[in-house]
């Protein structure tokens, strides 16, 4: 038996694959229930009324009205049931705990690129421990890639230009795969690489043999400075910027009256796309970055951002 | 050629009646595609004007509204003189649908012209999209956007003027010269239609481009 | 062709007229024609030749395939492959398949019409069609392009190699190939139907085509606006796609499947009509629930809208927006569920005979029944992230393209060949063909339900060693089906020489193009028919007797 299982499901590593798994096997048990169904009928019916057979052959009577609602109500209510189930399972996929590790993740042509928030950097390989949820932030340099773990059974497409979220948490220490599964370009299939899911004691022992780099807060930090950010964002300075302190999801009036909440996409765009949106009470005098400023080190100056001031969410990232 | 009496009947048509009724539901499919095509577009610039909304209303004010307004009227104008032609025809009067074809043609003529002056301007005033775009602009990206939309729109819009301007001319001719449609209307009454969609085109084009965020 | 022995046939009456095929016998009479049935002949033609190109493309896939190294061909190549492989199937054979060969011969016949409303608009969509085929084939031979079929921007309309605009033009023209043949269709079934027959009399293949023609005329001018933008970016680098240049890549795949998941029911309803005559033909019996049907082949058509979203699940669209996409997409796969109800229902009390188009159409219920199960499984938002982008996708859209459209265009093109050509095929190895095509395809496709729960991405040349016994399963069955795909391009094409003259209605079908003779005149009647009585007007009970005296 679990060598049917093995051949015919992936590894169960993630707190999602059970889940899932158990609305697969309900959709096979009634997809397998239906075509049997259907099957049998249909044979039994060409076998019996085959041309020449010895059967009944009177027309039957009556309308079929009552069999048709039976067989379009049932189907339409099993179907209804089976949304909610994976529609509920859906909502939890794409709600991240609050307490899970912010890795960010850059899609490129034909690699992945990651980046701990302790400032180790990873490619085409990602080392978490087991049993802590670890929530991905991607964005893609080029084109849309697709961070597909089978194993953890999720995927999300890493899309140029906004930041995707993907989250689970490994269940089980292994090796497994990351496929990239929305077609990139010429190395599309070569464009994987492993998740290695570890025990907190063996990640601890990789984490020591690693070189340590400054924190990807520290890292965000030092851009803010050396990029001149805090030239302008800070209290002393003669032009009028925001300050940015503890501004992460927080609402911001914009200029034309409406409200955003300063998420990863808000801080991006305004260094990006400064006019986009413009800041209730400020000059668009800020210079664009587009162009200049690498995926990577935009991601370490959004965790410093993040970092500042009033945050709930600290603890995992230090 | 001697003058038609009866209307000619193809081959796979039982009677007149079924050929016009056939003609006349062809020719709404055909705008009802028309419709979509540019359905597509006004969908491409109502989800960019409103994720950008403050660099499409820069961009719009660099529009000549003075040459759309003119516009405007010309395609209403013509639009109102086809409406004529159409019962001219059916009144079987062809020099007067001869000449009102003309007039309508020559509007659309001179709707391509004014349009021509215009894109002229904005070529020379770096607003079309590409390598040499160039606009004051706080947004200048998302103002190129709105141009590349604009071109986009009112170019395809031109194009089924042109296509528009060249059958009527020919209808015309026929009219005046030939006398083709004797107690044969249906074809003028579907040029009719395929204008009046074109003008209805500009009159929601119109607005979209050059007054969002107007004031004057 | 064969006029001769044509006219040797026994007629129900003498021909006044010359058959449609004996009207002219020059290339131009062919070229210039604006007959339905000849223009039937051309489409049919044409799309042969792209199935054979687009079935190699998918043989070098799959013999590629055999090994997980990508050794037989390169990255870029096996790329190239997949991208010309889904484009020629998809519009220069699956769309136009039943709709412009079938169809262009059968609704005017069955209808009682002597051609389409606008003969010569019918002619021009067959031109329009074939400039894009250039286009396409243009494309092909100058390098390909490597976009795959759905044109993903912004790596379409930036990143990508190859002549993407040359192959968006020839989709853009044959797409206005489509909207033109819809439109006639339309008019015709609304204008031109012979006196008495209603709509609740028309033959379910006319509803399908209706229906089919409805999401061509009204989805194919987004598909044509979306390549239009997409090329125009590509070549002027303007970005409304491009985020990098301030567009938005979601709102390319929000228009591109807008028209690309119609384009689905685009290719199985006609596949759905040519079942619906089958099997009432095969069984003697009337079409169960037959209004039903027609309303579930509508709402099909409607609800077909509705869904495109669907395929962007994990594309980063609001959780919402997916939530209703997700269940208008089971709401979708009701219908469906209704017509393989009732094909089953019809064979109750019937009289069937086994023919190799009552196995192609048994064939045909059997597998939409898995591929449309399969659907609801992507339908499923938490399933449908693990398997998205993975064989599962794969497998369930060929067992509906496949499994659904070609069997049914093959089965209509068996059961209306004598129609079309006078001969009848040779039945043994026809019934051969059909069960070799049935096995190759179950065992070419239904591995890679499992790949894909397994976790195997689509368009990967190069994948993990522990996929590789499924593929190599599914590509001997690959080849299975490559020899089922050859033995009827073979034995129709020597029916037309040697086959058995066929008389009018060698099926004993109803139907008004089984009234006429076969192949019919120029004009289809001698004259216009008067319809009294609905379709499939069969009787098993009748039909058992007469075989009983037939014995006697």
């Amino acid at each position: 038996m679990r060598f049917v299982g093995s051949f015919l499901f992936p590894e169960s590593a993630s707190n999602l694959a059970p889940n899932v798994d158990h609305i697969y096997l309900a959709l096979l048990a009634l997809s397998t229930a239906i075509t049997i169904l259907v099957l049998v009928v249909a044979l039994f019916f060409c076998i019996r009324y085959r041309r020449g057979s010895k059967a009944d052959r009177t027309p039957p009577k009556g309308t079929p009205m009552r069999i048709e609602i039976t067989w379009t109500l049932i189907p339409l209510l099993i179907f209804l049931g089976l949304f909610f189930w994976a529609a509920e399972e859906f909502f939890a996929m794409s709600r991240p705990p609050a307490d899970a590790t912010e890795i960010y993740v850059v899609g490129k042509q034909w690699m992945w690129k990651i980046q701990h928030p302790d400032g180790r950097r990873e490619i085409n390989e990602l080392h978490i421990p087991v049993g802590r949820p670890v929530k991905l932030v991607m964005t893609s340099e080029d084109v849309i890639h697709d961070f597909f773990v089978p194993d953890f059974r999720t995927k999300q497409d890493v899309v140029p230009g906004r930041y995707t979220t993907e989250w689970f948490t490994p269940t089980k220490p292994g090796k497994y795969h990351i496929f990239c599964s929305q077609y990139c370009g010429t190395d599309h299939s070569r464009m994987v690489g492993w998740v290695y899911v570890m025990e907190p004691a063996e990640h601890a022992r990789w984490l020591q043999r690693q070189p340590a780099p400054d924190s990807l807060v520290a890292q965000g930090e030092r851009a803010f400075h050396s990029r001149g950010c805090s030239g302008c964002h800070v209290q002393s300075s003669a032009i009028h910027a925001p300050l940015l302190d503890g501004i992460f999801g927080k609402p911001v009036p914009l200029k034309d009256g409406s409200l955003v909440i300063a998420d990863e996409q808000y801080l991006r765009d305004s260094i990006l796309l400064p006019n986009k949106q413009i800041a209730a009470g400020y000059e668009p005098l800020m210079p664009t970055f587009q162009g200049q400023i690498s995926e990577e080190e935009l991601n370490a100056i959004i965790a410093y951002l993040k970092s500042l001031g009033d945050q709930p969410r600290q603890e995992g990232e230090r | 050629m001697p003058d038609v009496l009866a209307v000619p009947i193809e081959h796979q048509f039982d009677d007149a009646t079924q050929q016009r009724e056939a003609a006349t539901m062809g020719m709404w499919l055909f705008i009802a595609t028309e419709i979509l095509l540019f359905g597509g577009m006004f969908l491409g610039y109502t989800a960019y004007r409103h994720a950008y909304p403050s660099a499409f209303a820069e961009a719009s004010r660099h529009t000549l509204i003075a040459f759309g307004g003119t516009n405007t009227a010309v395609l209403l104008i013509s639009s109102t003189v086809m409406a004529f032609a159409v019962r001219a025809a059916s009144q079987n009067r062809r020099k007067l649908l001869g000449l009102l074809l003309f007039v309508t043609a020559s509007l659309g003529v001179l709707f391509l012209v004014i349009k021509g002056l215009e894109y002229a301007h904005e070529i020379n005033e770096h607003l079309l999209p590409g390598r040499a775009f160039h606009i004051d602009a706080a947004d200048p990206q998302h103002a190129e956007l709105f141009f590349y939309i604009y071109w986009l729109m009112t170019g395809v819009h031109a194009l089924h003027v042109t296509i528009g301007v060249v059958l009527i001319t020919f209808f015309a001719f026929r009219a005046w010269f030939r006398d083709a449609f004797r107690n044969h209307d249906t074809p003028i009454e579907l040029l009719g239609l395929y204008w009046h969609f074109v003008d209805i085109v500009w009159v929601f084009l119109f607005p979209l481009i050059y007054m969002i965020d107007r004031h004057s | 062709m064969t006029t001769a022995t044509l006219q040797a046939a026994p007629q129900p009456r003498p021909l006044t007229k010359p058959t449609y095929l004996a009207d002219g016998k020059t290339i131009r009479s062919w070229l210039l024609t604006t007959d339905h049935k000849r223009i039937a002949i051309l489409y049919m033609i044409s799309i042969t030749l792209f199935f054979f190109i687009g079935g190699a493309a998918a043989t070098m896939m799959r013999l590629e395939l055999l090994t997980p190294q990508g050794d037989l061909v390169t990255s870029e190549t096996y790329n190239k492959l997949f991208t010309i492989h889904g484009v020629v199937m998809v519009w220069f054979f699956l769309i136009p398949s039943i709709p412009t060969v079938l169809g262009n011969f059968l609704v005017p016949l069955m209808i009682g019409a002597r051609d389409v409303a606008f003969p010569k608009l019918n002619l021009a969509s067959w031109y329009l069609f074939m400039a894009g085929g250039a286009f396409a084939v243009f494309s092909i031979i100058t390098g390909g392009v490597d976009t795959g079929w759905t044109f993903y921007t912004p790596y379409s309309s930036t990143y990508a190699n190859g002549h993407v605009i040359a192959m968006a033009t020839g989709i853009f023209i044959a797409g206005f190939g489509s909207i033109a043949t819809g439109l006639n269709f339309i008019v015709t079934i609304h204008k031109m139907r012979a006196p008495g027959l209603t709509w609740f009399r028309l033959p379910m293949f006319i509803w399908t085509i209706y229906t089919t023609s409805l999401i061509l005329v009204l989805a194919t001018p987004v598909l044509a606006i979306t390549l239009t933008l997409m090329a125009l970016e590509r070549a002027f680098g303007v970005g409304i796609f491009n985020p990098a240049m301030g567009g938005d890549p979601l709102l390319f795949q929000h228009l591109f499947w807008f028209y690309s998941h119609p384009a689905v029911y685009i290719m199985i309803l006609p596949g759905m009509g040519v079942v619906s005559e089958l099997i009432p033909c095969f069984a003697r019996k009337q079409m169960f629930g037959y209004r039903f049907v027609a309303y579930a082949t509508v709402a099909i058509g409607v609800f077909g809208f509705l869904v495109w979203g669907h395929h962007m699940f994990v594309s980063s669209q609001s959780i919402y927006a997916g939530m209703i996409f997700s269940i208008l997409s089971f709401a979708v796969s009701v219908p469906s569920a209704i017509k393989v109800f009732n094909w089953t229902a019809t064979l109750y009390k019937g009289s069937i005979r086994f023919q190799t188009p009552m196995l192609y159409a048994l064939g045909f219920v059997g597998l939409f029944t898995i591929g449309g199960l399969t659907g609801l499984f992507l339908a499923c938002l938490a399933v449908d992230v693990h398997v998205h982008d993975t064989y599962f996708v794969i497998a369930h859209f060929h067992y509906i393209m496949v499994g659904g459209m070609v069997m049914g265009y093959l089965g209509g093109l068996h059961f209306w060949w004598p129609k079309i050509t006078g001969r009848l095929y040779p039945e043994r190895l026809a019934k051969l063909s059909a069960v070799t095509i049935f096995l190759g395809f179950n065992l070419t496709f239904f591995p890679q339900f499992i790949l894909g729960y397994l976790g195997m991405p689509r368009r990967y040349p190069v994948y993990a060693p522990e996929f590789q016994v499924l593929n190599v399963f599914s590509t001997a069955g690959a080849s299975i089906l490559a020899v089922g795909y050859v033995l009827p391009l073979a034995y129709l094409l020597w029916s037309l020489r040697w086959g058995r003259v066929a008389g009018p209605n060698p099926w004993q079908a109803t139907g008004l193009e089984w009234t006429t003779s076969s192949p019919p005149p120029t004009d289809n009647f001698e004259k216009t028919p008067i319809v009294t009585e609905g379709p499939y007007a069969y009787d098993a009970q009748a039909a058992e007797a007469e075989l009983e005296a037939g014995h006697a």
